[in-house]
């Protein structure tokens, strides 16, 4: 399978994420620029952390209106895998392809810490290789990353199981402890925690790998499947 | 407003309000031949301030070791380079930016994190970790904890945006800091060692571009603003404003730039802009330069050379290329967005020349400018004995241990370090709150390592020991970690150099640190002075501070401050390597009894320094020891506290016999090391330890429990529950800023 990492003016954490797909599944990966128009040659895209045209107006509010994030929204609408990390899940509340908003921490602080995160959907594109209810560290690293909804909204992502993590003690103020959430067709995840930056011992915790061997997986069942019909 | 005249400039004394004195005046007119006009009096003058041409320290700095085999760029450029190996290098320098932040501490922060952030990226170096050195006042002090804060968010502010780790750096409090707080900040880069890019204009006729944000008013004499004066009547007008998201873009167009092969020299516009990034970039190359200013790119309408020149607007760079591959750099710049401009040429004449609607506006010997600055041989005090004085046992081993833990400058810094950014780039092996930080090398089983220190009382006391032992904490840290020691840089961060007494500390400052660079030929490869370091007349305590970088090959090998919780629960046996010692001169259990520093500065012997600093790598590489911690401020009392703090173990620690109780809890003698080891160990250890010549005793054990103990020939001296260290530890900085607010509401 093909990977795209975009790369918005002020991402910086696109190698990392890069690195760490090739790293876990030995995928080819392309860092694609942000005046991007067609995605439609990667099976997954990645939206980096960072601070994308400096996030001056608000995190996010800026890159929604780039080439390629337009190319993001058809890919998704197709079916495609979306991951946005951190800056990358501002891009997508932002975008509206997932619901919410990212508001700036409770103690107004950046954090940046390891934190336990609890695994509240297995069964995703993005987190089948985690047992229900287990609990991982995975680090953060923001300003922005209150997660906030309306009561509505919350409930219909509790009972749709598209909380994918939870915090296991909330960093940020977050509504209902939430770190990451899908989007309604379960193909587009945006969460908070750097699972790019657990990939090896060396970093603390490797429990960031899933993450993207589950991606892997997905796609090339997918593909498999794809050319057995074929 | 019309600019004043040659005649009145030299008539009214306009050159002293531009920095200049009666005497450097003369001495202008004497290079130019001629009254210099306004424009080329304010190039004068910033460029012969305190900050650019290092006139008062320069013929001290010449006493640093500067070369050895490992340097591939000593002092002089943008910043130092040394080889860690495998066709590796690393690029890396510290800098002050202590007046800007007193005055505006979240810009002043942020823009000291810019800058020095430019003099990495400028070396063709891949900027990969930052480190920051604070100094502040007490935190009771409505100021301070502003000044505190603010400082914090501005280097998270910046170093978080452009997407580069803060890793390390160090945070200190007393009452000496309280009217001019000191901030500085190194980063280092990665290139390849035969990678190196210059600051130089060589090549007649090549094409000298401005690239990056428009020149605009902010921070005209920001130079000269922070060689002189008291930060109370500073304004807030001559300190900058940073733009990390354009210092980010800034950063990739250079680096790319850079690797085209286009670049024959780049300097970054930093202190005195424009000005001193033409005049160095001319007189490294031994030549001239010839700029059109109307082609400056600039931010507001009516904006004068004189503005243009000594403008400091931040994320600028001055960038020489090879003629007719303008094109390359059009190409990369319009991808990033931003501006370039072509603003003049290379030539052979050795004059800087400013045209401006057509007209030469100025016309000096680029040697004048640069090389040719005044030098000061200023008076120097006679060196004053250290004071003879008892310290009272008065604090209690047990009250002592909680006061010391709960100092700001021994406290837990988690409060500082979790506002930062300390793992984008995915490199970092140890981030803060570890001896050294440790960032890997991308692609290789290699990591560098770094580390800042430099303790202001100490040096207070006995300068020339003081400033030994600020370069040997900064390299035992890389030590402890189990990396080998390459080089460093400094800040010297001192007084009025005007007063003799200042300049006393700051020569046997130098002469102690120039020693120790030696002993522990670790050379000094890049730094900055910061002088008139006063509030209200009174001076800080004497602060150089060191930046050290050293190299682990093999990232198994690292030793961690603490050993992991599992490890430290099944037992393991802790040993002190160096001397026993029992004295509380120049301790801050001394300080926090008698209200000052007392005494003579700790023992150092360079020499038993340097065999531990081989022993601990030795250590690292056998894998005999869990975890390695130095001691330093608060003693083996800290260092063998926060070990257990960190890995949550308590247990037991035995005093030898005949040693006072208090002393040998507190005593910050240098060139010791606390280090946990397997029971099964102790034997290797005893075989290193003896091999190189380093005392050795087993102090005491980490066990299970959540009970410390303290005995002396099997007398209990201090029994106490880990939570009562651990909360002290903790809670004291959080505590010190939520105090504050109570008060202020109140």
């Amino acid at each position: 399978m093909k990977w795209a990492v975009v790369v918005f003016p002020g991402s910086n954490c696109d190698e990392d994420a890069a690195q760490a797909v090739r790293e876990t599944t030995g995928d080819v990966v392309d860092l694609v620029w942000h005046d991007a128009t067609d995605l439609s040659e990667y099976d997954a895209i990645i939206l980096p952390g960072g601070f994308s045209y400096g996030d001056y107006l608000r995190s996010g509010a800026i890159a929604r209106f780039s080439p390629a994030v337009e190319a993001v929204r058809r890919e998704a609408g197709a079916g495609k895998l979306v991951l946005g990390i951190c800056n990358g899940f501002q891009v997508l509340t932002e975008s509206h392809l997932l619901p919410g908003a990212l508001l700036r921490n409770n103690h107004l602080q950046f954090r940046c810490e390891m934190v336990e995160l609890v695994v509240d959907n297995n069964t995703s594109p993005f987190t089948r290789a985690y047992q229900l209810g287990e609990r991982i560290q995975i680090p953060i690293a923001h300003g922005e990353g209150r997660f906030h909804a309306d009561p509505e909204t919350v409930e219909d992502l509790r009972k749709r199981g598209r909380i994918a993590f939870r915090y296991a003690h909330s960093p940020n103020g977050s509504v209902a402890d939430i770190a990451g959430i899908l989007g309604e067709g379960g193909n587009v995840l945006g969460l908070m925690p750097h699972p790019e930056r657990a990939i090896v011992d060396w970093m603390g915790s490797v429990d960031g790998r899933r993450l993207f061997q589950s991606m892997h997986q997905y796609v090339e069942e997918g593909l498999a499947d794809a050319r057995a019909n074929a | 407003m019309r600019e004043p005249t040659p005649e009145q400039i030299r008539d009214e004394r306009v050159y002293r309000s531009l920095g200049l004195t009666d005497a450097e005046y003369e001495l202008v007119v004497e290079k130019l031949g001629r009254l210099p006009n306004y424009v080329e009096a304010g190039i004068f003058g910033v460029l012969w301030s305190e900050h650019c041409s290092y006139k008062s320290s320069k013929v001290h700095l010449r006493r640093f070791p500067t070369s050895g085999p490992q340097v591939l760029q000593g002092p002089g450029e943008n910043a130092g380079v040394v080889d860690i190996g495998d066709g590796m290098a690393v690029a890396f320098k510290m800098e002050s930016h202590n007046h800007p932040s007193a005055v505006e501490p979240y810009q002043g922060a942020a823009t000291g994190v810019g800058g020095i952030l430019r003099d990495i990226f400028t070396m063709g170096a891949r900027p990969v970790a930052f480190l920051d050195s604070l100094r502040f006042g007490p935190l009771d002090d409505g100021r301070t904890r502003y000044l505190f804060s603010e400082v914090v968010a501005g280097i998270g502010g910046y170093g978080n945006c452009v997407g580069i780790p803060t890793v390390g750096g160090e945070v200190q409090f007393s009452p000496t800091y309280r009217g001019n707080p000191l901030v500085n900040a190194m980063c280092v880069g990665i290139l390849p060692a035969d990678g190196i890019v210059r600051g130089t204009a060589t090549g007649v006729g090549n094409p000298v571009f401005v690239v990056g944000a428009r020149t605009g008013r902010d921070g005209i004499h920001g130079a000269t603003f922070a060689s002189a004066e008291d930060p109370e009547e500073k304004e807030r007008s001559a300190v900058q404003v940073g733009d990390p998201f354009l210092g980010k873009l800034l950063m990739e167009a250079c680096l790319e730039l850079i690797a085209s092969g286009a670049v024959v020299g780049i300097q970054d516009m930093g202190a005195a802009g424009l000005t001193s990034s033409s005049a160095e970039m001319a007189s490294r190359a031994g030549g001239g330069l010839e700029m059109i200013l109307d082609r400056v790119p600039v931010r507001e309408e009516g904006m004068t050379p004189y503005e243009m020149m000594l403008s400091e607007s931040q994320e600028r760079m001055l960038v020489v290329l090879e003629r007719g591959r303008e094109h390359v750099a059009f190409a990369i710049f319009q991808r990033y967005g931003l501006e370039v401009a072509d603003i003049g040429r290379v030539t052979d004449d050795g004059r800087l020349r400013l045209i401006w609607h057509g007209e030469v506006v100025a016309d000096m010997p680029v040697a004048a400018l640069v090389d040719e600055a005044p030098v000061y041989e200023r008076p120097i005090a006679l060196p004053s004995e250290p004071e003879r004085v008892d310290i009272p046992a008065s604090l209690p081993a047990r009250e002592a241990w909680l006061a010391v833990l709960s100092h700001p400058s021994v406290a837990d810094k988690r409060f500082v370090y979790r506002q930062y950014d300390t793992m984008v780039r995915a490199q970092t092996v140890m981030g803060p709150g570890s001896d050294a930080a440790l960032v890997k090398v991308p692609g290789m089983d290699k990591a560098i390592a770094m580390a800042t220190d430099g303790n202001s009382r100490y040096v207070a006391l006995n300068p020339r020991r003081g400033g030994q032992i600020a370069v040997a904490e900064a390299v035992r840290n890389l030590a402890t970690a189990g990396a080998k020691p390459l080089a460093i840089t400094n800040c010297l961060n001192f007084g009025n150099p005007e007063k003799p007494e200042i300049m006393r500390q700051l020569s046997d400052a130098i002469d102690g640190m120039a020693e120790a660079c030696k002993a522990l030929d670790t050379p000094v490869v890049s730094g900055n002075v910061s002088l008139y370091n006063e509030s209200r007349g009174v001076d800080i305590q004497p602060t150089p501070v060191v930046g050290a970088i050293g190299v682990i090959d093999g990232i198994a090998k690292r030793l961690q401050s603490a050993p992991t919780r599992e490890r430290a629960a099944a037992g393991l046996d802790l040993w002190l390597l160096g001397r026993e010692d029992d004295s509380l001169e120049g301790t801050l259990y001394g300080e926090l009894v008698c209200g000052r520093p007392v005494g003579d500065a700790p023992y150092i012997d360079l020499a038993e320094e340097r065999r531990l600093h081989d022993l601990l790598q030795a250590i690292a590489g056998t894998r005999a020891a869990a975890a390695a911690h130095d001691v330093t401020e608060g003693g083996v009392a800290a260092a063998v506290a926060e070990m257990m703090i960190q890995c949550g173990a308590g247990g037991e620690i035995d005093i030898p016999a005949g040693m006072s109780q208090l002393g040998w809890l507190f005593s910050e003698a240098q060139g010791r090391a606390v280090v946990a080891v397997l029971p099964e160990g102790a034997e290797d250890l005893a075989r290193l330890a003896a091999a190189f010549a380093v005392p050795l005793r087993k102090l005491g054990r980490l066990v299970a429990s959540e009970k410390v103990a303290v005995r002396q020939a099997g007398d209990m001296v201090v029994e106490i529950p880990l939570a009562a260290l651990r909360d002290a530890y903790e809670h004291a900085i959080p505590m010190a800023l939520r105090a504050g607010t109570a008060g202020a509401s109140a």
